[in-house]
């Protein structure tokens, strides 16, 4: 079930903020979305998550056009994670989690009652399940919004089709630690059949964990492919403006995790 | 992976995590329910015609005896129950329900725990509508007779005040829809605006009516429950009634919307249709108990609060803890009303704002010193 983008053209009132002629994302890989502020990263994200209207003519998930989709199937099927971690009123985290079953109402898992906990587990978070989400701090509050869009793709046990996971900067406001985690925890994902499409702002990030990148700027597509090939120091000095140099990994630990291989780009 | 993302989190515990017990939303019932009977066996009993409150069970024998019946002493304090103090007691719970669920819808719809039914224009509007009846159709002897005599004077004004509070409503809504969307922000300003209108509309009035009309005006900006009849009870009875049914629906989407519209939408929540639905079902709840007792204010604003400290925030307890707390409160502040400075009545808006604003101050305070 692979998500495919045709002739995506999105205009802000006058302004054209995106114009794609082609995308083809596919399940199973991590998907890293680059560019510098403004390329219109967070456009093609409300894109492709069915969230601008007129654009859902032209996505298709599994070969269907989004606007076909019943809203609550489509819910399903992906998540959507935002920049926008803001909850009013006093609601514990084990609440804001839960309420990522929505789309699941009628008909709920078998280990239902479980499951909060078990999402919170994997974006470790299960600590803070009974802590009052007002009171968390950022870098917490985007594990626990993490952890309620995995509740929401979380599939009935019949249902196989694989899932879909969109992103706009899930590690913006994690330390070091949680951002690796949390990029690890998507690789797994992706190794179990899930599409997921991140967009992020450290290219080493994207670097060590994506498979495919696309990179983006002024509201068109600059490159796409794997990380060796786009990640190039004339595509860094073009598209951001910042001056890089290609490390190549000389690791030779032999139990050396298979990201430190990838290399990594140190900017001047 | 997860080990890697659960090991910080372990030293960075918090001393003492403020937490709050998961409550049972049935126990919104067995509180909630005993309460308002309490209030309202409390309030049956008070008032002008002592009842005492062991008579209240041999009352409900004598249920129906015609108001104009011949005078006879053993029934005159069933006669006061059943025509002037039942439908006073019902009209003040469903106007309280109405009030309070209304409150938690627009709260939970703005997102935003100040929000109040009043935002949208329908009170506002409810008051240009009736004060256009008081003032404007005797100028245009269209009832020669004069406001308040009577049950058809009566009838035309609330029906003036449901039409105002619906219209006004139905105006912001169309004002703030740019491009086929509403947008919530828009629809605030845009109220705002509207009603600052009707306010202006509302003074406009005052100035030009006489004292007569004066005096019905402000009987009716500042609230009473004393209209109430039977024929008022039905009026209200079948829009309080829907509201509280749609409460049900509402409540998932309501709590899913608390993450956001475009975290809802994504969820898979019709937020359109949720953001028209609440709009419509405050309009027409709220503007039919605004239309039957007037401006009763704090109480869409005061009754989720109440219930979210209690509860939590939770829109499954919230939306019904909200229409029976606000049941209680009217009733409480009505029976406050009709006994403070017996034999006068006090208007049971100023009594609603008298009690509602310092115990929303205290709560406003109490928020700020929580830990």
């Amino acid at each position: 079930m692979d998500l495919s983008a045709n002739d995506l053209v999105v205009h802000h009132g006058n302004r054209r903020t995106l114009a794609l002629p082609h995308l083809h994302l596919s399940c199973g890989q991590v998907h890293a979305l680059l560019g510098p502020n403004g390329a219109g990263k967070s456009t093609l994200m409300a894109c492709l998550a069915g969230l601008d209207l007129r654009a859902s003519q032209r996505v298709s998930l599994g070969g269907k056009p989004l606007s076909a989709w019943h809203p609550m199937a489509l819910a399903r099927h992906r998540g959507l994670l935002s920049q926008e971690h803001q909850v009013p009123f006093d609601f514990s985290v084990r609440d804001i989690v839960q309420m990522g079953r929505y789309p699941h109402t009628d008909r709920p898992h078998p280990d239902e009652a479980s499951l909060v906990d078990a999402c919170l587990q994997q974006a470790g978070a299960h600590h803070l399940l009974d802590r009052l989400y007002d009171q968390l701090s950022g870098g917490e509050k985007a594990r626990v919004q993490l952890a309620r869009v995995l509740a929401q793709i979380t599939a009935h046990p019949d249902d196989t089709a694989p899932r879909w996971l969109l992103l706009d900067e899930p590690t913006a406001a994690l330390d070091l630690a949680h951002q690796h985690g949390v990029m690890r925890l998507l690789q797994g994902l992706a190794a179990r059949g899930l599409g997921i499409v991140v967009v992020l702002h450290d290219i080493n990030l994207a670097n060590a964990y994506a498979d495919q990148v696309v990179v983006l700027r002024q509201g068109g597509l600059v490159a796409m492919g794997s990380c060796d090939a786009v990640l190039q120091p004339e595509l860094v000095q073009r598209v951001w403006g910042v001056a890089c140099h290609r490390l190549h990994g000389g690791v030779t630990q032999a139990e050396a995790p298979a990201s430190w291989s990838r290399g990594w780009l140190a900017f001047s | 992976m997860s080990a890697v993302l659960d090991g910080p989190g372990q030293c960075d515990k918090a001393p003492a995590p403020a937490q709050r017990a998961q409550r049972d939303p049935r126990l919104l019932w067995w509180l909630g329910a005993p309460l308002l009977s309490c209030c309202l066996a409390l309030a049956a009993s008070q008032g002008a015609y002592a009842i005492g409150l062991a008579d209240l069970p041999r009352l409900w024998a004598l249920w129906w005896r015609p108001a104009d019946a011949p005078f006879d002493p053993e029934l005159t304090a069933a006669q006061v129950f059943w025509h002037i103090r039942a439908p006073r007691l019902l009209m003040a719970a469903l106007a309280g329900s109405a009030l309070g669920v209304a409150g938690a819808v627009m709260q939970g719809l703005f997102r935003n725990p100040l929000a109040d039914p009043g935002l949208i224009g329908v009170s506002a509007g409810a008051a240009l509508g009736a004060a256009c009846c008081i003032v404007l159709l005797p100028l245009l002897g269209l009832m020669p007779i004069g406001f308040a005599a009577g049950l058809s004077g009566m009838g035309i004004t609330m029906l003036g005040a449901f039409a105002g509070g619906v219209t006004v409503t139905a105006l912001a809504w169309r004002l703030a829809n740019t491009q086929g969307q509403v947008q919530l922000a828009n629809l605030l300003l845009v109220g705002l605006a509207i009603n600052a209108l009707a306010m202006a509309g509302l003074g406009l009035l005052t100035y030009l009516a006489n004292d007569t009309q004066q005096r019905a005006l402000n009987f009716w900006l500042l609230g009473s429950l004393a209209p109430s009849q039977w024929a008022t009870v039905a009026a209200v009875l079948a829009p309080t009634v829907a509201a509280l049914v749609a409460a049900r629906w509402l409540m998932r989407p309501l709590d899913a919307l608390a993450l956001g519209e475009a975290q809802a939408r994504a969820m898979g929540v019709n937020v359109k249709r949720l953001q028209t639905v609440c709009v419509g079902m405050t309009a027409v709840a709220v503007g039919a108990v605004t239309a039957v007792i007037g401006m009763v204010g704090f109480i869409g604003l005061l009754a989720p609060h109440l219930v979210r400290l209690l509860m939590g925030p939770r829109h499954g307890v919230v939306l019904h803890g909200a229409a029976l707390t606000g049941a209680c409160l009217v009733v409480l502040a009505d029976t406050a009303a009709r006994t403070v400075a017996a034999p006068v009545e006090l208007p049971l808006g100023v009594l609603t704002g008298l009690i509602g604003a310092p115990v929303f101050l205290y709560l406003l305070r109490q928020r700020g010193t929580r830990p």
